[in-house]
């Protein structure tokens, strides 16, 4: 198999089918060799509310430059070897992960918020919209104020 | 000559259709105009943006899309 190259110091990917987490990290850590910590995030479809399936759909011309947008911002902000930011679009089961976010840095602080920060903004500014299917039928899933709330910490 | 409009998220449930075209050159009262009611109303909600030629608008208002130009209607986002 293939191994899988990175862009550094941002790789950031929308993917429309599975995300292979073990070999992300091992390749994001194989690209950041004098990075003193990783920090990661993996966001999962949550098993409960009698969700079957999620999905997930992006806008093209905005969602992946957004992305990369939100990647240099968490560069300028804290001193890091690289970041990795993945995405999932499409149909996901309960289980699967919908998002990977890694920080390498030299110290382990630095690489913690970077992640926490590019959640956040993720989970509220990027183009993307969520709609669940359930025993009724498809919900779109609104935003909630907690997640305003976590964005506004950083600005 | 034409604009097309994309209805993306929830307002293309609202739209009954994923796009529409419409006649160019398109500002925001043509946009207004054009979209199902329950669209228009919420594109007067300033919680939903609008994208023309790849672009977020700053101020929905200032819509002045060319023939060939698309148009996207983005709802508040739900990622992560």
């Amino acid at each position: 198999m293939a191994r899988l190259t990175l862009e550094t110091p941002a790789d950031v990917r929308l993917l429309d089918s599975g995300m292979s987490v073990g070999e992300a990290l091992a390749a994001f850590n194989a690209v950041h060799p004098d990075a003193g910590g990783i920090a990661t995030f993996l966001g999962k479809v949550r098993p409960d509310d009698d969700v079957r399936v999620l999905e997930l759909s992006h806008y093209e011309p905005l969602t992946l430059p957004g992305m990369r947008d939100l990647a240099g911002e968490a560069l300028k902000r804290w001193p890091l070897d690289g970041v990795l930011v993945w995405h999932r679009i499409g149909v996901m089961h309960p289980g699967e992960g919908i998002v990977l976010v890694a920080a390498a840095a030299r110290h382990r602080r630095d690489a913690f918020h970077a992640v926490d920060f590019l959640m956040d903004y993720l989970k509220s500014a990027a183009w993307l919209w969520k709609r669940e299917k359930r025993a009724d039928g498809w919900h779109w899933v609104e935003p909630r104020a907690q997640d305003f709330a976590d964005r506004n910490r950083w600005e | 000559m034409s604009v097309t409009v994309l209805f993306l998220g929830p307002l293309r449930d609202l739209a009954g259709v994923p796009q529409a075209e419409y006649p160019a050159p398109l500002d925001w009262d043509g946009l207004l105009a054009a979209v199902p009611p329950a669209v228009a109303e919420q594109l007067r909600e300033p919680r939903v943006h609008v994208a023309c030629a790849g672009k977020v608008l700053s101020d929905k208002a200032d819509l002045a899309a060319q023939n060939g130009e698309e148009v996207a209607l983005l709802p508040p986002v739900s990622g992560g």
